[in-house]
């Protein structure tokens, strides 16, 4: 059976059709959850995609993180289940304190759309097992706040137990580290700026995005 | 009435007696307010109207032409698009930030009027030299930035564009935004069908933003107080939009939408009398169901707010509740403001009191009409016959450097990479290259749009100018493996009572009437933004033309630059040692402008796009030639790719001809070298000159005559803008 997707809808995101059609075109089953639901349906996997929650206009995720769907979101991860956040959702589950740290906005003060290279730094978590480890992926970016930052404590703990996923080869941000993806202490949440749903398909620059979304659904089933 | 008081809204005498004729008596103040707006040369196109009337509008693909929020094109069997370009220019002078994201949403709602979803925008700009006065890095930051916020938070991907510098433009920046939608379920218009049923404005509150923003900014021309205006400029909120842009396509895919309407430029004015107007059916609406942002607003400033964000639909009785609550899900206010009659008037009542009611033909249709007097300006025998800049350069590589970091030129790279351009997951080639290619979503087609516009050209001969523009647009249509197939056009010109400029603009729209009937490409309706001068001086006349053209196999997508080494480098069509006037060489090499344009021929132009199309089968890249000529345009190819290229140009040209002039109807293609001798064969059955000029490989730019290193010349291009604007913003 397919792995069923939730991809979690918060008025103003806008990268939910996206998400949707390519973890579809990857043997997906994407579902539409809105964040005004108390419960999830059914699923193996929980997506937060990009866009502008409740518009940015506090602060990225700043209000996303109170929508009704939050506790069950949270809940489905402290279960094992899989929470993918992207960009926006990367800015959101900060805000919920499902990950550690805070996107600041970029150095340069600059809005940037544009592909970057990633190395993958720890090839062995469920977000990752399609990947050799040290593996480059051009996955494109496109944010304002992404120059992720976190207390030395935090980043010493993180680097030390693998959790500094994905890095920046050139950082475009400021981000501390050049930190582009991490994830829990438990290893079921992850959080990312860069966007591969944008990269899953050769016609529009790359197919590196999918050996993200591959991997997930690879491990969904187990997981869950 | 009292004269300065309807001379104070923007009207003439005769204009207001004509008011007075049209009612039987005095309007009302409310009455006046509309008139004022519905009348303004913004909305009622007094000016043009008998000018457009002359372009050609008709096609078998066009399903709706101008008039509409946007012209309608069947791209494929059953795929229709809406494609529309309109103009923001004064606003984003008095406010670059609000002014152009506005600019996005009106354009972005125009699109959604007619049932489609938005799903690419493509801007033309045109600002003074980045570093001549320290206010033009401020507006070229703020309107990119505006763009940026706005475009990205709705999420609708910016997928090209241009950027022009001339210093016409220091005080009368241009704005133009093109959207393309897609016709989800059904296409809509905006007419009020069927009396009794219900009128819903939904959206966002009306406030005393805007009160007559664009109508009456765009209106009249600049002087030293035009900054004071700054209240009368919008403010969007993107994420309303965005809400609004849901909701509405819910509500069309729900069945529930009778006739549907944005609201622009005159505000509730607008939509109430032109919905009624082409139905021939009446409105009744009551201002007390107005959701207002603050209190004590005067019915007036209720009925012509340019308030952001505001849609209004009709809807059957029995289906009001439901439209109700799906505005309500999506967090948008809401209102039944009143119903449709039978009796061709706008009413309009507060506290049970009538404020107005006139005829709703006569605020929409019955506008003043102007044929304006019109004669060549004394000036333009003097700038024809001043130098056209043709002379050979002192040193080719120099020139070479100059234009490559020309402003005008170089990478736009820091605009672009401000725009979300890749949401939707259809961007097949994005921003800097001929023209975007996006694949419509749900279907298996694709479309190739391209912005353009040359007010050099255009100053130097309008009709010619505006061939040359509507030749260039197709091209890099054609350039991107597309069939050119229908233009939207925004007219920027300068104040329409003086007959210098409205020559200018009879001129233009000859010219682009003869253009797009050789190329068989309908106009499908725009925008006109006359009274862009400041303190008496008006921008070159700068028509932009927005080409669409349709790609039946989206893996037939070509791009600009290179693919790879080794590959042959073909050119097609000729040069003219005589196509100087305008040219960005003249510009930045000799200072000049003046002369004659290059010379057309639209039947070269139209057999170079049939090479195009029957040759995609051998082409690697295909890159348009213009401003720059041949050098720009392989060096461009060079940055968009891996490796450097040697040719030579040769021929009988003096080398500064063949590297530089600006001859249309040229494109530069690669393939296989043992593609080359079929693809001649193939030039020669279209009539088409070609020549293979050389090869792609090394680290060189090297043209022969001149050549630089492929790591310099991508640092000139690619740091130009960055440092003229840097330091000052």
């Amino acid at each position: 059976m397919n792995a069923r997707v939730g991809i979690i809808t918060f008025p103003g995101t806008n990268c939910e059709q996206d998400c949707e059609r390519a973890f579809a075109a990857l043997g997906g089953a994407p579902v539409r959850v809105w964040h005004g639901d108390t419960t999830l349906p059914d699923v193996d996997v929980v997506v937060l995609p990009g866009g502008f929650a409740h518009g940015d206009y506090l602060r990225t995720g700043a209000l996303a993180r109170f929508s009704p769907i939050m506790d069950a979101v949270r809940a489905h991860a402290d279960a094992g289940g899989t929470v993918i956040g992207i960009c926006n959702g990367f800015q959101v589950l900060c805000e919920a304190g499902m990950l550690p740290g805070a996107l600041r906005k970029n150095a340069g003060l600059k809005f940037r759309c544009k592909w970057v290279e990633l190395k993958v730094e720890n090839a062995s978590t469920r977000f990752t097992s399609r990947a050799g480890a040290g593996q480059i992926l051009r996955i494109p970016i496109n944010h304002f706040e992404g120059n992720y930052y976190c207390d030395e404590d935090t980043l010493e703990t993180m680097r030390a137990d693998g959790r500094v996923i994905l890095r920046y080869v050139q950082n475009p941000n400021g981000s501390l580290d050049d930190i582009a993806g991490i994830c829990n202490s438990s290893g079921t949440v992850f959080g990312l700026m860069p966007h591969p749903e944008r990269a899953c398909e050769a016609l529009l620059g790359s197919i590196d995005g999918a050996v993200i979304f591959e991997s997930i659904l690879d491990n969904a089933r187990v997981s869950a | 009435m009292n004269t300065s008081l309807y001379r104070e809204l923007g009207l003439t005498d005769d204009e207001y007696n004509a008011i007075c004729g049209r009612l039987g008596r005095d309007p009302s103040y409310t009455e006046l307010a509309m008139f004022s707006v519905m009348w303004s040369e913004h909305c009622s196109y007094k000016s043009s109207k008998v000018h457009l009337k002359t372009m050609p509008t008709k096609g078998d693909h066009i399903l709706v032409g101008p008039g509409e929020g946007a012209g309608i094109i069947e791209v494929a069997p059953g795929v229709a698009v809406a494609w529309k370009i309109e103009s923001h220019n004064h606003p984003s002078f008095v406010e670059p930030f609000s002014g152009a994201a506005t600019g996005v949403g009106g354009i972005v709602r125009d699109i959604l009027s007619m049932g489609a979803r938005p799903i690419a925008l493509l801007d033309s700009l045109r600002f003074g030299a980045p570093d001549a006065d320290r206010r033009t890095p401020y507006l070229i930051d703020g309107v990119v930035h505006g763009i940026s916020s706005y475009g990205n938070s709705i999420g609708v991907p910016t997928v090209g564009g241009e950027m022009v510098f001339e210093d016409c433009y220091a005080e009368n920046p241009l704005v133009n935004v093109a959207c393309l939608g897609v016709v989800e379920d059904r296409l809509m218009h905006g007419r009020a069908e069927g009396p009794g049923n219900k009128v819903i404005l939904f959206g966002s509150s009306t406030g005393r933003d805007g009160i007559g923003g664009a109508s009456v900014l765009a209106s009249s021309e600049f002087d030293d107080t035009s900054l004071e205006k700054r209240p009368s400029v919008q403010v969007g909120d993107p994420f309303t939009e965005k809400l609004l842009i849901e909701a509405s396509l819910e509500l069309i895919r729900a069945g529930l939408v009778v006739g549907f309407q944005d609201l622009g430029a005159g505000g509730i004015s607008c939509p109430t009398s032109e919905m009624a107007a082409k139905a021939g059916t009446g409105m009744r609406v009551s201002l007390d169901e107005v959701h207002l942002r603050e209190p004590g607003m005067e019915p007036f400033e209720v009925m012509i707010s340019e308030s952001q964000e505001r849609m209004m639909m009709v809807v059957r009785p029995e289906d009001a509740v439901r439209a109700l609550e799906i505005c309500k899900r999506w967090g948008l206010e809401a209102r039944t403001l009143g119903e449709v009659t039978d009796t061709g008037r706008v009413e309009a009542t507060r506290g049970g009191v009538v404020v107005a009611d006139v005829p709703a033909e006569a605020l929409a249709d019955e506008g003043p009409v102007y044929r304006r007097p019109s004669a060549r300006p004394a000036w333009f025998d003097e700038v024809r016959s001043a130098p056209d800049g043709s002379g050979a350069p002192d040193d080719l590589n120099a020139a070479l450097v100059a234009l490559l970091s020309a402003p005008a030129v170089a990478s736009k790279r820091w605009a672009w990479e401000q725009y979300d351009h890749m949401i939707f997951l259809g961007t097949i080639v994005g921003p800097g290259s001929d023209a975007a290619v996006i694949r419509l979503p749900g279907t298996g087609v694709a479309v190739a749009l391209s912005v353009d516009g040359n007010g050099r050209f255009c100053l130097l001969d309008p009709y010619e100018g505006a061939r040359l523009a509507v030749a260039e647009a197709a091209r890099n249509v054609a350039c991107s493996g597309a069939r050119p197939l229908a233009v939207t056009n925004c007219l920027n010109f300068g104040n329409p009572e003086k007959p210098g400029v409205m020559w200018q603009f009879a001129e233009v729209i000859r010219g682009i009437g003869d253009a797009c009937t050789a190329l068989a490409t309908p106009v499908t309706g725009g925008n006109v933004s006359f009274y862009n001068e400041t303190k008496g001086r008006a921008i070159f006349p700068t028509p932009v033309i927005g080409m669409l053209g349709v790609l039946p196999d989206p893996n037939d997508a070509l791009a600009a630059g290179f693919v790879k080494e080794g590959d042959a480098i073909v050119m097609l069509g000729d040069t003219s040692p005589f196509d100087f006037g305008g040219s960005e060489f003249a510009k930045v090499v000799h200072g000049s402008l003046g002369g004659r344009p290059p010379a057309l021929d639209l039947a070269a132009e139209q057999r170079l796009h049939r090479l195009l199309d029957a040759a995609r089968p051998f082409l690697h890249s295909a890159h348009d030639c213009s401003e720059g000529g041949v050098a720009v345009a392989l060096a461009e190819s060079a940055f968009g790719g891996p490796t450097g290229f040697g040719v030579e140009l040769g021929g009988s040209l003096q080398p500064h001809a063949a590297l530089f002039a600006e001859t249309p109807s040229r494109a530069v293609v690669t393939c296989e070298e043992g593609d080359v001798d079929p693809l001649l064969a193939l030039a020669r059955n279209q009539d088409v000159p070609a020549q293979r000029i050389g090869a792609t490989g090394g680290t060189m730019l090297d043209f022969g005559v001149c050549s630089i290193s492929l790591d310099r010349a991508r640092s000139l291009f690619e740091s130009s803008l960055p440092t003229h604007l840097s330091g000052s913003i």
